[in-house]
C-alpha cells in the first residue's frame, strides 16, 4: 500500500514537472513567435515603402529631376477599425464615411504636413477577437495611427495591442472607461461614466420626469458602465428610479417583463443605456403593450432610424444624449451634412461626426507634433501623446474640445429628440 | 393584475417555444436524433418571409407558404445529404453533424443576408385584445401562436395515430430493423418526418419573428436551445409533451424574470433541464419504452 502511495506521489511529481516544462517552453515559443511576427511586419513595411518610392521615382524623373522621391511628403497611413457588418454596423459604416469625408477634405487642402492621408478601414463585426485581427491586418499594411475602434469592447481589445506596439490610438466612439486606460489611447466621445452622469443631470435639470425606469444590458460593459454612474448621480436629483430591469446578451428578445415592471411602477420615462438593436425591440414591445412613455438614451441609441424595415414612427419622441445634431445651423455642420448626404444619401448620425472629428483631431495633433513620413511608429506615438494635450479642436461634436493626458475629452453635452423621423436639437 | 400580465407574456413566449419544440420532438420521436439545426431552419424560414413579404411585396400568407416550401426542401436536403449517410453510425456522430449543419446554416445566412439586424414586419395584422379598459393587452400574435400550436399538436397526434404514414413512423421509431422487415420504407418515412418538421419550423420562424421582430442569422439558435429544453421537459418524443413543456418553460422564464431576477432567468431555465433529467429522465409526459428481449 505504502509503495503504491509512493509511486503515485512520484508519478504526480513527474507529471507536474512535465507540465511546468511545457508551460515554460510554450511561453518562450509564443514570445519568439511574436518577435518574428514583428520582424516580418517591419520587413513588409520596408518593402512597401521601397515599392512606393520605386513607383514614384519614374514619375518624378519625368516631372522634375531635383525633387526627391518624397515630393508629396509621403503618405500618412491611418487605420480604422469598426463594425461594417453585424449588429452594430450602423456605427462602423457611419464612422468610416465620416472619417473618409475628413480625409478627402484634408487631402484636397494639401494633406497633413504635406503628407497625403490614406485611410484603411477594417471590419471587426463588433467582436473583440475580430477587432484584433482587423488591427493585425492594418499593421501588415503599415499603419501609423489607429482611428478606432468604434465600439467599446473592441476598442479595449485593440488598445492592448497598440500599447504593446506603441502605436497612437484615437477612438472616435469607444466610450467605456478602459478604452483610454493605456496612455497611447485617446477618445473623441464622452466616456460612459460621463454619459451616465450627464444623462442623470440632464433629466433632473430639465425636469423631464419624476419617476424613471431603467432597462440595461448587464452583460455589456458600455451599458452597465452608464447604468452604474447614472444610479450614483441620480441621488440628489429631482427624480426617483422606480424600476430597474436588466437583461443579458443571451436573453435580449423578450423585454415584456422589464417593460411591465416599469409600467406597473408608474414610470414616466424609461432610460435605455443600450444599443439600438435591442432598443428597437423595446420600442416595439412597449407600443404593443400600450405603454406610452418617453424613452431617453445615450449615444448607443443613435442609429435606431437606420435599422432596416424599422417603423420610424415608434421612435417618435425618443430623446438621446449625443454631442451632434444634424440640423444644427453652424457652417461646419451644414457643410458636413450636405457632403454626407451627397455622397452616402443618408443623414449623418453622431458616429459619422465622431469619425470626422477623429480625423481632424489626428491632423491637429500631427501638425502640432510635426509628424513626418520618415518617423517610426514609436516616435509618432510619443509626439502625438504630448501634442494631444496641447491642441484645441473645434469639431462637429463640440467647440473647443481639449484633452488631458488621461485621454478624456472636455466638451459640453447636448441632447436631441427624434421628431418626424429626424434628429432635432432640444 | 401585473401577475396576470406576466403570466400572459409568459404564455406568449412559451407558445413560440412550444411551436419550435413540436418540430424538435417530431424528428426526435421518429428518427431518434436531435436535429440541432432545427433552430436555424427556423431562422431561414424567417428570412424567406422577410425577403418575399417585405422585399418583394408578396402577401404575407403566400409568403408563409413559400417559406414552408423552401424549408421543407431544405429539411429534406439536409436529411438526405448530412444525416442519411450516417444512419448506421453512432448517435454521437449524428449529433456532431447536426451541430455542424447548424453552424453551416448560420454562416450561409451571414453571407447571404449580412449580419445587420432586420426589423421583421408582423404578419399577424389582427387587432390586439384589450381587457379591463386597456390595462391588460393580449397581443394578437400570441393568440394566433397559441391557436396554431394547438392545431399543429392535435393535427400531428392524429396524423401519427390514424394515417398509414403516421403508423409507419411509429413503427420506425420503435424498431427500425423490424419496420424494414415489415416492408416499411425507413428512409422514405424519415424523409417525410423531416419534411413535416421543417415546414413546422417555417411556421415557427414566422411567428417567432412576428412576436420578436428582429431577424439576424442567430435568431434561431437561442430559442432553438430553449425549445429543446422544453421538449425534454415535456418528454422528448411526446407531441403533447412538447406543447405543455414549451408553455410551462415560457411561463417559468417570465415569472422568474419578474419575481426573482431578470438576469438569472436563463440560469433558472437551464437548471430546470438538469432537475428534470435528474428526477424524471423521460420528462413530464414521456413514456419509457420497455425493451423486450
Amino acid at each position: 500500500m505504502k509503495k503504491r502511495m509512493l509511486s503515485l506521489v512520484l508519478a504526480g511529481v513527474m507529471t507536474a514537472s512535465l507540465l511546468t516544462g511545457c508551460g515554460g517552453s510554450a511561453g518562450t515559443d509564443a514570445g519568439s513567435a511574436e518577435g518574428a511576427a514583428e520582424e516580418t511586419t517591419e520587413a513588409t513595411e520596408e518593402t512597401t515603402a521601397a515599392d512606393e518610392t520605386a513607383e514614384a521615382e519614374p514619375a518624378d524623373d519625368a516631372a522634375a529631376q531635383e525633387t526627391t522621391g518624397d515630393s508629396a511628403g509621403g503618405t500618412f497611413k491611418i487605420g480604422g477599425v469598426g463594425p461594417l457588418t453585424g449588429s452594430a454596423a450602423v456605427y462602423g459604416i457611419a464612422t468610416m464615411n465620416g472619417s473618409q469625408i475628413a480625409v478627402d477634405e484634408i487631402n484636397a487642402a494639401g494633406g497633413i504636413n504635406g503628407m497625403t492621408v490614406e485611410l484603411n478601414f477594417q471590419d471587426d463585426e463588433c467582436d473583440a477577437e475580430k477587432s484584433v485581427n482587423a488591427y493585425n491586418t492594418l499593421k501588415d499594411w503599415g499603419v501609423q495611427v489607429i482611428d478606432g475602434a468604434v465600439t467599446s469592447a473592441c476598442s479595449i481589445a485593440v488598445s492592448d495591442k497598440t500599447a504593446q506596439d506603441n502605436i497612437f490610438q484615437l477612438t472616435p466612439s469607444g466610450s467605456a472607461v478602459d478604452c483610454v486606460k493605456n496612455d497611447n489611447a485617446f477618445r473623441v466621445c464622452f466616456s460612459d461614466p460621463n454619459q451616465g452622469a450627464a444623462s442623470a443631470q440632464y433629466i433632473g435639470e430639465h425636469g423631464l420626469a419624476s419617476k424613471i425606469a431603467i432597462i440595461y444590458d448587464s452583460s455589456d460593459v458600455y451599458s452597465s458602465g452608464i447604468y452604474e454612474k447614472f444610479m450614483q448621480e441620480s441621488e440628489g436629483q429631482s427624480f426617483e428610479v422606480v424600476a430597474t430591469g436588466a437583461f443579458t446578451a443571451d436573453n435580449k428578445t423578450d423585454f415584456s417583463v422589464q417593460l411591465q415592471q416599469a409600467k406597473d411602477a408608474g414610470a414616466e420615462l424609461v432610460f435605455l443605456p443600450i444599443y439600438y438593436s435591442e432598443a428597437a425591440l423595446i420600442l416595439k414591445q412597449a407600443s404593443d403593450m400600450g405603454f406610452d412613455v418617453t424613452f431617453f438614451g445615450c449615444d448607443g441609441l443613435d442609429g435606431i432610424l437606420g435599422v432596416k424595415n424599422f417603423d420610424a414612427s415608434l421612435a417618435e419622441g425618443v430623446m438621446l444624449l449625443t454631442p451632434f445634431a444634424a440640423d444644427a445651423t453652424d457652417d461646419l455642420t451644414v457643410n458636413f451634412v450636405t457632403t454626407y448626404k451627397e455622397k452616402f444619401n443618408e443623414t449623418p448620425n453622431q458616429f459619422a461626426a465622431d469619425g470626422y472629428d477623429a480625423i481632424y483631431t489626428i491632423k491637429a495633433a500631427a501638425e502640432k507634433a510635426g509628424i513626418t513620413a520618415d518617423m517610426s511608429n514609436e516616435e509618432i506615438c510619443e509626439a502625438m501623446k504630448t501634442a494631444m494635450t496641447e491642441i484645441t479642436v473645434d469639431g462637429l461634436t463640440g467647440d473647443g474640445i481639449t484633452w488631458d493626458a488621461s485621454g478624456e475629452p472636455t466638451k459640453a453635452p447636448k441632447a436631441v429628440v427624434i421628431k418626424d423621423g429626424v434628429y432635432t436639437a432640444m | 393584475m401585473s401577475f396576470v400580465a406576466h403570466l400572459i407574456n409568459g404564455i406568449s413566449l412559451g407558445s413560440v417555444y412550444a411551436l419550435i419544440a413540436l418540430g424538435y420532438t417530431m424528428v426526435y420521436g421518429i428518427a431518434k436524433m436531435l436535429n440541432f439545426a432545427h433552430g436555424d431552419v427556423i431562422m431561414i424560414g424567417g428570412y424567406v418571409v422577410f425577403v418575399t413579404a417585405s422585399g418583394m411585396g408578396i402577401p404575407p400568407l403566400a409568403a408563409i407558404v413559400i417559406s414552408m416550401a423552401v424549408c421543407t426542401v431544405l429539411g429534406v436536403t439536409i436529411e438526405r445529404v448530412a444525416y442519411r449517410p450516417l444512419r448506421g453510425a453512432s448517435p454521437l456522430a449524428v449529433l456532431i453533424t447536426a451541430i455542424g449543419v447548424s453552424y453551416l446554416l448560420q454562416n450561409v445566412a451571414l453571407l447571404v443576408f449580412g449580419s445587420d439586424t432586420k426589423a421583421f414586419s408582423n404578419v399577424v395584422t389582427l387587432p390586439n385584445l384589450e381587457l379591463f379598459e386597456g390595462q391588460l393587452i393580449i397581443k394578437s400574435v400570441t393568440i394566433v401562436t397559441v391557436i396554431v400550436s394547438i392545431i399543429i399538436m392535435v393535427g400531428l397526434t392524429l396524423f401519427v395515430k390514424k394515417t398509414k404514414i403516421g403508423r409507419a413512423m411509429t413503427a420506425v421509431s420503435e424498431d427500425q430493423g423490424a419496420a424494414q422487415l415489415m416492408g416499411i420504407n425507413v428512409n422514405g418515412t424519415i424523409a417525410v418526418t423531416f419534411a413535416i418538421g421543417s415546414s413546422l419550423a417555417a411556421v415557427a420562424g414566422v411567428l417567432l419573428c412576428s412576436a420578436y421582430p428582429s431577424l439576424t442569422p442567430y435568431t434561431g439558435s437561442m430559442p432553438g436551445i430553449k425549445a429543446f429544453v422544453a421538449a425534454v421537459f415535456g418528454g422528448i418524443g411526446s407531441i403533447p409533451g412538447a406543447f405543455i413543456g414549451g408553455i410551462l418553460l415560457g411561463v417559468i422564464e417570465n415569472l422568474s424574470k419578474a419575481y426573482i431576477s431578470s438576469q438569472l432567468a436563463d440560469a433558472i431555465v437551464f437548471s430546470i433541464l438538469i432537475i428534470v433529467l435528474l428526477v424524471k429522465p423521460t420528462g413530464l409526459l414521456g413514456r419509457k419504452i420497455l425493451e423486450k428481449v
